[in-house]
């Protein structure tokens, strides 16, 4: 189902509704299908049960008010920090403290063992601290000196 | 072989074992033939003996070891030559229809002629039932070049067989080592420089010695005579000295760089060959293979024979080259010194020469304990659940304990020889020493050497044995890094039971049907499938039924050339698969597994496992038809979760539904359910069998399930007893025959767990309900 049979409103309860022909969705969410190596591409909404109502190819097609209600609601609901930079780290034995600057401020992670770095590409790694949050190393190229020094002490 | 020259060659084909050639003779009869023969290895008793089956155009021959004359009987109408194998013996039983004539036996490396003597009797009693008259000429004739053929396919399976059987137990050579020049071969430039190199650096070092020469006799010995001191000269040795030094530095930082970075080079290319090829072998060696063994030869075993190219060898031809050098330099100063110098040498290398097998064996043995260490953990790491859940965490421990322990003393006996060795080197070392000084001072006070020459011998001496004392190490190294050598080529040497054809027929596009004409199997010593006759249309679904241990999955693997059927063909499109080539051909094939195996990765490249560049569009079309499409989006990161060992858990539903994507996702003309819904319940399976139903339609399947029910789409159904084909028809035709179908189908109506027994056996619409 495209997305065009439905018209994309925010209730007054704050959710997103999709209104289609002879049906009405309450609180619809929408969802990555590659939140990680392409984010634009494929987002399903589904229901409260998990069901796909409509399909977006790429959010790029959406008209300018419908993007913005989905990127807003996607944007309340994803959480994973990419890190900018490592400041400091407590010991090269884990677990670890690192001090860290991400794109969503400064803050600490505590790594548990140098399996919760994950390669998900030659330069993207994903890390999972002792809380489970993720983080995200987009492009550790791109990281300056200091950063990638230490954070090689690891792989 | 038809030739009239001679009726004698009539009577016996040309490859007719020799041996039994002069004792058949006379018992043939008027122009009687032979047609086909068996020899037999084991006698009544089962004991080693040879024998000797033959068919005749006329009579049935046996002489088995012990029997004074030909045993003789002639053909009857409904005469019968029964063949049965267990554990490894064949038996052949003969008999009319009153009573068994005769028993032979022989082991199972006479079970192809076996067959094919069988085939003849066959042949010929059917002849004889139908139509009398046949001209006997013409049957033996077509019985030989059947023969012939026969007997082409007895020597390609020898050769497996040989092949299968080489010894593998005697200690490795140190020139199995030389093996690896394969792979250094591609370096040989490098390696060349690299030698060049080492010539240098040696030789530089062996400067410094030489000058302490003059500049005892020259500076020293003047000095204490009352000369003064000649302080250009001092300078003049003292930078030659240092210069030396340098120059060896840079030369020896030169040679064990280039060398070491070949090393790692060939390393590399021997780990990744040997992968390579271990992936290519067929099924059939990792079931005979532990997995902790195979891991550590390709990891640790190439690890050590890198260390060894790059360690232990550089310096193994270090000290060779300085021994000859310094040989040299020291017979070239003053021969009879050199040579009572050298006494000690001998000695010393045959001593290495006595401590070499002992430590070979030794290394060999703390090789295989380790691999059993390892094995240890592979078997139980993997299988943790079960050892928790039966409460063995102890007894796992104390099974590792054990085998370390016995690593422990391996190790330690191998210590043993080896504690010893190193300190008679330095003992003869030191006696060495001493022969000189006695001799040289003797020397001096004769006036026939310099005080000079005496230090240089001193000096060189000192370093001579030192070396010694170091190659005597390369001992060890080699035998380890030959052990490894050869383990690595254990698995280089294999050559995979399921070969790629020589000249492969390219098949771009198949239709999928399949045939299976005459195949047999056996795996080991046991049969597992015998005459397998069938044909598939393309598009058609087949369920194969059966108990466990009849044959389906067998079968299943033979159709993917996991193994190659010992008898027969499978042909698919008409070209039997033995032809093409083997991943051009696995393309084709789309198998789901009752347990699905997701490797460590994201869901998507899951997904795209066979087909690594498909676009993501093609990775959600598949996922959808599989109907895992949204429940992997509601996995917290969608398509880019990680799933596998360490991954996301999913369920085995989850699981196998994305293992039915991979399997959509490269539209395979053939398709093979192996027990696909077993391992889910009936809630789950409801929801596979969606996701399956888009699989199936349009292509070849074959399915296996126990529960017959999953099997009620099919077109047909073959059933399958003790590896042969008892009924085929669809659902209904078998239930109303009332075979064997018939009551495997209702064991499991009437089964107690099943919770919905009332459903009328027979009635289609209901058995889908009927899960148990």
């Amino acid at each position: 189902m495209k997305l065009s049979e439905y018209k994309l409103e925010r209730n007054a309860f704050g959710r997103v509704v999709a209104i289609g022909k002879d049906q009405i969705y309450e609180s619809v969410i929408p969802v990555r299908a590659f939140p990680i190596t392409a984010a634009d591409e494929g987002v399903a909404l589904v229901d409260g049960h998990g069901h796909e109502v409509a399909w977006i190819d790429n959010l790029v097609e959406l008209q300018e008010s419908e993007r913005t209600l989905i990127e807003e609601e996607l944007a309340s609901r994803e959480f994973m920090p990419e890190i900018k930079r490592i400041d400091k780290v407590s010991s090269f034995a884990t677990p670890s403290t690192w001090q860290i600057q991400t794109n969503r401020g400064e803050t600490s992670l505590i790594l548990k063992g140098e399996e919760d770095i994950r390669r998900l590409s030659l330069a993207t790694l994903l890390i999972t601290d002792s809380h489970g949050i993720h983080f995200l190393i987009r492009d550790r190229l791109i990281l300056d000196h200091h950063s990638n020094r230490l954070l090689d002490r690891f792989l | 072989m038809h030739s009239n020259t001679s009726d004698l060659l009539h009577l016996v084909p040309a490859d007719f074992p020799s041996a039994w050639n002069r004792q058949i003779e006379p018992t043939l009869i008027n122009h009687e033939q032979v047609i086909a023969w068996l020899e037999t290895d084991l006698d009544h008793q089962l004991h080693f003996s040879p024998g000797l089956i033959v068919i005749t155009t006329r009579r049935i021959l046996a002489r088995i070891a012990g029997d004074e004359h030909w045993q003789a009987w002639h053909y009857q109408p409904n005469m019968k030559l029964a063949y049965q194998d267990h554990a490894g013996i064949c038996s052949i039983e003969l008999s009319d229809t009153s009573a068994r004539l005769a028993r032979w036996y022989c082991t199972l490396s006479k079970q192809q002629a076996a067959d094919q003597l069988i085939i003849h009797f066959i042949r010929l009693i059917d002849a004889l039932d139908t139509q009398a008259a046949l001209p006997a000429k013409g049957m033996a004739e077509q019985a030989s070049s059947n023969q012939n053929t026969a007997g082409n396919d007895d020597s390609s399976e020898a050769a497996y067989a040989h092949h299968d059987q080489e010894a593998t137990s005697t200690p490795p050579s140190t020139w199995t080592l030389f093996r690896l020049w394969r792979f250094a071969r591609p370096y040989k430039w490098q390696l060349f420089t690299g030698f060049m190199l080492m010539l240098g650096s040696t030789a530089a070092a062996l400067v410094p010695p030489y000058l302490t020469m003059p500049l005892m006799d020259n500076v020293l010995i003047p000095y204490q005579n009352g000369h003064p001191i000649n302080v250009d000269l001092v300078i003049f040795y003292l930078s030659g000295l240092l210069g030396a030094a340098i120059v060896a530095w840079i030369l020896g930082w030169a040679r064990t760089y280039v060398l070491a970075r070949i090393s790692e080079r060939i390393g590399a290319d021997l780990r990744t060959t040997t992968y390579e090829h271990l992936l290519k072998l067929s099924q059939a060696y990792f079931g005979g293979k532990r997995t902790g063994d195979l891991m550590a030869r390709i990891g640790a075993e190439t690890d050590r024979i890198n260390l060894f190219l790059s360690l232990n060898l550089l310096d193994f031809a270090t000290d060779v080259l300085m021994i000859v050098l310094t040989v040299i330099i020291l017979v070239s100063i003053d021969p009879w010194l050199a040579l009572i110098t050298l006494l000690p040498l001998p000695i010393i290398a045959w001593l290495i020469h006595l401590v070499r097998d002992r430590l070979r064996v030794g290394f060999e043995k703390t090789n295989r304990v380790w691999a059993e260490v390892n094995n240890v953990l592979a078997d139980t790491l993997p299988g943790i659940r079960v050892v928790k859940a039966f409460a063995q965490e102890v007894r796992e421990i104390e099974r590792f304990r054990a085998v370390n322990q016995r690593n422990v003393e391996i190790n330690d006996r191998v210590n043993k020889v080896w504690a010893l060795f190193t300190p008679t080197v330095t003992l003869l070392t030191e006696c060495g020493l001493l022969v000189v000084w006695i001799f040289g001072i003797w020397q001096v006070s004769q006036d026939h050497i310099t005080v000079g020459v005496l230090t240089a011998f001193l000096a060189y001496i000192g370093r001579f044995y030192l070396r010694l004392d170091s190659m005597s190490r390369i001992v060890s190294a080699t035998q380890k890094a030959a052990a490894g050598t050869k383990r690595i080529f254990d698995i280089l040497d294999h050559v995979s039971s399921v070969p790629e054809p020589v000249k492969p027929v390219h098949l771009p596009a198949i239709k999928g049907h399949i045939e299976l004409r005459n195949v047999g199997f056996r795996y080991g010593t046991r049969r597992v499938i015998q005459n397998f006759n069938f044909a598939i249309e393309p598009g058609e679904m087949i369920g194969l039924v059966g108990h466990s241990g009849s044959g389906k999955s067998t079968l299943i693997n033979l159709i993917c050339r996991f193994y190659d059927v010992t008898e027969g063909a499978i042909l698919i499109d008409g070209i039997d698969i033995r032809s093409l080539p083997i991943a051009d051909y696995r393309k084709h094939i789309g198998l789901v597994l009752q347990e699905p195996f997701l490797f460590f990765g994201t869901i998507a490249e899951n997904i795209a496992y066979g087909k690594p560049d498909a676009s993501r569009k093609e990775i959600i079309t598949a996922a959808r038809a599989a109907h895992a499409h949204e429940f992997i989006l509601r996995l917290p990161y969608g398509y880019d979760s990680l799933v596998g060992e360490r991954g996301q858990a999913l369920s085995g539903g989850e699981r196998q539904r994305i293992s039915i994507a991979r399997a959509l996702l490269i539209d395979p003309h053939i398709l093979i359910l192996d027990e696909a819904t077993s391992s889910v319940d009936t809630q789950t399976e409801q929801e596979i069998q969606g996701a399956l139903d888009n699989l199936v339609s349009g292509r070849t399947t074959l399915a296996i399930a126990h529960r017959l029910s999953t099997l009620q789409e099919a077109n047909r159904l073959i059933v399958l007893d003790h590896g042969k084909i008892v009924e085929t028809g669809n659902h209904a035709e078998l239930m109303a025959c009332q075979g064997h179908y018939y009551h495997l189908y209702q064991s499991q109506s009437r089964s107690p767990d099943n919770e919905e027994s009332s459903v009328e056996p027979g009635n289609l619409s209901d058995i889908r309900g009927n899960r148990v």
